[in-house]
């Protein structure tokens, strides 16, 4: 018995116990009918094989650990960024434990959610009751000031359509005619996470703006000088959003930020829980058809809410979840240019320390091989970091992507002299990338937590940036944009690989002589 | 939190508390809704047969449940931990990616070869799949398996809420492929997610799907099986952070062959050699009393609930399960009582003064509700409020064993009521899932997760007692529950 009361094992350690060891073998040999030993070591070596990869790239139908999730976890993460705004998803309740979990596995805080909690028999007579209960339940016990409802596929596939249905509710008084009930229709089978956060933050715009569905005249525009800025679907919105406000506010502009979650994921211990904190008000929401332009921080998450916003006669650009110093100068660029504030000396300054980071690291850097895979934008933005370090992405791959992602990916690689052997996947999962990492071999992975089995598999080390990100604390928080967030990846990047060189330099008499203290 | 000066309350008053804070909590719900939730609220009266709950009702729309879907009860607890089984999640992205190895249903295996627990399935549906039908698809999905994961030893097919609805003729594509892989175990499984009202019919489902396409397509000539007197099969343990291991060590020590694991790091073979066990020790009832009964009643297999959590019900369920065999395996059982008092008595000694008096309300799914109520005892401690996320009357009525007259009851509770019932019973420890994790936490109150064991465990056998005590006390009396409290 190896177990002990003053020195708890743990079960990374207690397993290791010789009484548990003979168990486990003793439980294969005589129960599992396990595969020979030879037959399980031929087979993995196998899977390494240029005839495995093309064999799985291949594949038609199944698909092996994506990476990317569906709408409804997108919707949700936009209806939390509105001020007292309870997202409500309309279907199976199921979906709803679920997008809850995920976030707050992530950002280690609460997620607060609703469903419309439909069975059987709202699949068989639609989910018009659900509905009306779920509103006047939700609206009595969470006092929420907006309630934004999205879909589960369940509800999408009865074709349940939610504008009748909250009209149908409100007429039944589940809430007050005049209470804010944004909605979009979100199925699961289209797209992804991406596509449900642009889907929900439409729709939401379009409540405030065009004349709440049918019920109060259209906001009529009387342009102004703020500009509006959308963060997308991200797991550092806590980080990232505070940065963009930090960095707007040196430039002295007005402007909104559009679903500013970043402190409904970022509420503090202090003895009372906070439902709702913080948030794009819904004054807000309504005066951002004013402003001048509005900038998407990730244009894959914001295709249709843009289009919207181009038809309402504003201005919109679309940057690519930008990383570094030439996507903050573009970001920056884009903010001075449509403001005619010129760029702040303060920001300048920064531009210049991570230049002066860069420089210091980059011999560390240069030339190393990446695989990187992420949301489509994520992608983008951390291609472009790479190559300005002079690192190559070799493998750049993204699940919830089409071909015309590719196609951004091959003109950035084209820019640069280090993207001349870097290929991108579009719609391909991670046993796509486990295949591309076993026959063309990289030095670093960059990928969210799901990468840690690449990382087993191949041996290739996993920088974790992401999302989500389950099994490292408190990532989110820091910013991944503006020249802050900059210094913030080539930290991390240069983390690794430092850990990386002391863990191959350290072996006594052997390696050793290479454990630099200096480096 | 309760400070120890405190005088504590009489039954008598903790029932009127009891009482007047369910109605409190009502008062916000309208009038319909209240009506229905106050029948899921209560306190225990000593000597009822039950709790005084409904239980296993439809989730009101709206008032933010914890509860889950079948499909979590199929593919999440019974069927995902089949180790040499692929699990497809058949439908839309999403289910399988938020179930993506969250349970941490350990496994010993070399993932994508032999085992396939930590990974994720999906035939990841498109429009054009629920307008035409996924059946032509699935079937390429089962070939690409084949051919990409040669050394599976069979497939399971997890239905999303819209493969019922669309039609699908998924047991005819199971049947097909079967044939045509000379009978692998295909099996399909209607846990949609819009069926029935938790997570609770998606273990019945999952259990005669194991029936129908297991049990009834065991081919007897294969299986050259060797009994022993001694054979029982671990049923309804899932070694979430080892719980299994922590367990079979037991009762392997007290002379019994453990023959199969349902399901934590189970196999097929597992499964399939379970009609031969003499005897079924069944720790989540909820979730695998089906298949039990079924054994039962078929093979003849008898069956006992045990309890794993601390050693006062460990050395109980030894005693029990020992009762159903001879001499040799009683005095096992008490043998392994015996090696193992040292350490419980060095961990009682341990944590106990620092945990003894302190308050545990609790929200769990299964078993646990009430079978970790001993271990909290045992520690001292004293559990003063209780529910099921998706439990039925029986669970209730096996509750009446382990709670104390008192106790608040809450079935499927809304976040709502969690809350206000934390505020006002102030208990020092809350047990639940990661939803309501970092809500208590925030209202600084500690807080364990009770299904993942909060990424610890495993808290099952003598070895999980020690990690158990170890964790409550790191929760409680952590330090940082004194900073919360600004001093400005």
């Amino acid at each position: 018995m190896s177990q002990n009361a003053n020195n708890v094992l743990d079960h990374f350690q207690l397993f290791r116990g010789p009484e548990y060891k003979e168990m486990f073998e003793n439980k294969r040999k005589n129960f599992e009918n396990p595969e020979a030993d030879s037959e399980i070591e031929r087979v993995r070596e196998w899977t390494k094989t240029p005839e495995y990869r093309e064999k799985n790239f291949a594949r038609e139908s199944l698909v092996v650990n994506p990476s990317k999730a569906c709408q409804p976890l997108g919707a949700v993460f936009a209806s939390l960024g509105f001020e007292g705004t309870l997202p409500f998803v309309h279907g199976s309740q199921g979906c709803v434990a679920y997008y809850r979990s995920h976030l707050s596995r992530h950002f280690k805080e609460p997620a607060s959610c609703v469903s419309s909690s439909m069975t059987e028999d709202a699949a068989v007579f639609g989910g018009l009751n659900n509905m009306i209960d779920g509103l006047s339940n939700a609206a009595s016990l969470y006092k929420p000031k907006m309630i934004a409802v999205s879909t589960t596929c369940m509800a999408e596939v009865i074709g349940d359509d939610l504008n009748a249905f909250i009209k149908n509710a409100k007429e039944k008084g589940s809430v007050a005619e005049e209470f804010d009930v944004p909605f979009a229709h979100t199925p699961a089978f289209v797209g992804s996470h991406v596509t449900g956060y642009d889907n929900m933050l439409k729709g939401i715009l379009e409540h405030f703006w065009d004349g709440k569905a049918g019920t109060v005249p259209a906001v009529e525009r009387v342009a102004n000088d703020s500009i509006n800025i959308i963060g997308g679907f991200d797991g550092y919105t806590v980080g990232n959003l505070k940065e963009i406000k930090r960095i707007l506010d040196l430039f002295g502009i007005g402007y909104t930020i559009l679903a500013d979650n970043s402190d409904t994921f970022d509420t503090p211990s202090d003895g009372t829980f906070r439902m709702y904190d913080g948030g794009t008000t819904l004054q807000q929401a309504v005066d951002a058809l004013h402003a001048k332009a509005t900038i998407s921080m990730q244009e894959h998450c914001t295709e249709k809410t843009l289009k919207l916003v181009e038809e309402h006669g504003q201005e919109t650009v679309a940057l690519n979840h930008p990383v570094g110093v030439a996507g903050t100068d573009a970001f920056l660029k884009a903010v001075s240019r449509i403001t005619g504030v010129p760029v702040p000396a303060a920001l300048v300054k920064e531009r210049g320390r991570l230049v002066d980071a860069i420089a210091d690291s980059s011999a560390h850097i240069h030339g190393k091989k990446f695989a990187i895979y992420g949301d489509p934008d994520m992608c983008l933005g951390l291609a472009g970091f790479l190559l300005e370090l002079g690192a190559e992405p070799v493998h750049v791959l993204c699940t919830n992507a089409r071909d015309e992602w590719k196609q951004k990916m091959d003109a950035l690689f084209a820019s640069s002299p280090f993207g001349a052997n870097c290929h991108a996947y579009p719609g391909k999962d991670l046993w796509h990338m486990r295949s591309l990492l076993f026959t063309e071999p990289v030095d670093f992975l960059i990928g969210n937590t799901y990468g840690k089995y690449l990382e087993r598999d191949t041996g290739t080390p996993l920088i974790r940036i992401g999302f989500p990100i389950f099994d490292r604390h408190h990532h989110h928080r820091y910013p991944v944009w503006g020249y802050q967030g900059g210094l913030n990846v080539l930290v991390w990047i240069l983390d690794k690989i430092f850990d990386d060189i002391d863990k191959n330099t350290n072996v006594p008499s052997k390696t050793d002589y290479s454990f630099d203290i200096i480096r | 939190m309760s400070v120890a000066t405190e005088v504590e309350p009489t039954v008598e008053e903790l029932k009127a508390r009891n009482k007047a804070l369910i109605k409190e909590a009502l008062e916000a719900y309208p009038e319909k809704t209240a009506k229905k939730r106050e029948k899921h609220l209560g306190t225990f009266e000593e000597g009822k047969p039950d709790c005084g709950v409904k239980s296993n009702i439809k989730t009101i729309p709206g008032v933010m449940t914890i509860r889950g879907c079948a499909y979590a009860g199929s593919k999440g607890v019974v069927w995902g931990p089949i180790k040499d089984m692929v699990h497809i999640s058949h439908g839309p992205v999403g289910c399988g990616q938020y179930s993506w190895a969250a349970r941490r249903n350990y496994y010993i295996g070399t993932t994508g070869i032999d085992s396939f627990v930590t990974m994720q399935f999906t035939s990841d549906f498109q429009e054009n799949d629920i307008v035409f039908g996924g059946d032509k698809k699935l079937a390429r999905v089962i070939d690409e398996i084949q051919d990409l994961f040669p050394l599976n030893h069979g497939i399971s097919i997890q239905s999303e809420c819209p493969i019922g609805l669309i039609g699908d003729d998924i047991e005819a594509v199971s049947k097909q492929k079967s044939k045509e892989y000379d009978g692998k175990t295909i099996v399909p499984v209607r846990c949609e997610g819009f069926r029935g009202v938790s997570q609770s019919l998606g273990h019945h489902i999952a259990n005669d799907s194991i029936r129908d396409f297991v049990f009834d397509r065991l081919d007897p000539t294969k299986n050259a099986f060797e009994s022993t007197p001694y054979d029982i099969a671990i049923i309804g343990d899932y070694n979430i952070g080892g719980d299994a291991w922590s367990s079979r060590i037991l009762l392997e020590e007290m002379g019994l062959r453990v023959i199969a694991q349902w399901s934590g790091d189970g196999s097929i073979a597992e499964l399939e050699a379970t009609p031969k066990a003499k005897l079924n020790v069944l720790h989540c009832y909820r979730s695998m009393n089906y298949i039990s009964r079924h054994m039962e009643e078929k093979f003849g297999v008898p069956w006992v609930e045990y309890n794993f959590f601390g050693p006062s019900k460990i050395a109980a369920s030894l005693r029990e399960i020992a009762g159903h065999f001879d001499d040799r395996i009683k005095e096992g059982a008490e043998r392994v009582i015996e090696k193992y008092q040292k350490l419980t008595d060095e961990v009682i000694a341990r944590y106990r003064p620092r945990l003894s008096g302190k308050k545990v309300m609790l929200f769990v799914g299964g078993l646990r509700p009430r079978h970790v109520i001993g271990a909290y005892e045992d520690l001292g401690m004293d559990v003063v409020g209780t529910g099921y996320e998706f439990g039925h009357n029986d669970d209730y009525q096996r509750t009446t064993h382990y709670i104390k007259d008192g106790t608040l009851i809450y079935d499927d509770v809304t976040g709502h009521e969690f809350e206000k019932f934390v505020e006002k019973v102030q208990p020092d420890l809350v047990g639940s899932g990661i939803k309501e994790k970092y809500v208590f936490q925030k209202m600084g109150v500690p807080f364990r997760q009770m299904h993942s064991w909060d990424y610890s465990g495993p808290y099952h056998g003598y070895d999980g007692f020690a990690i158990f005590a170890r964790d409550m006390d790191m929760a409680i009396n952590a330090p940082v529950w004194a900073l919360t409290k600004s001093p400005f």
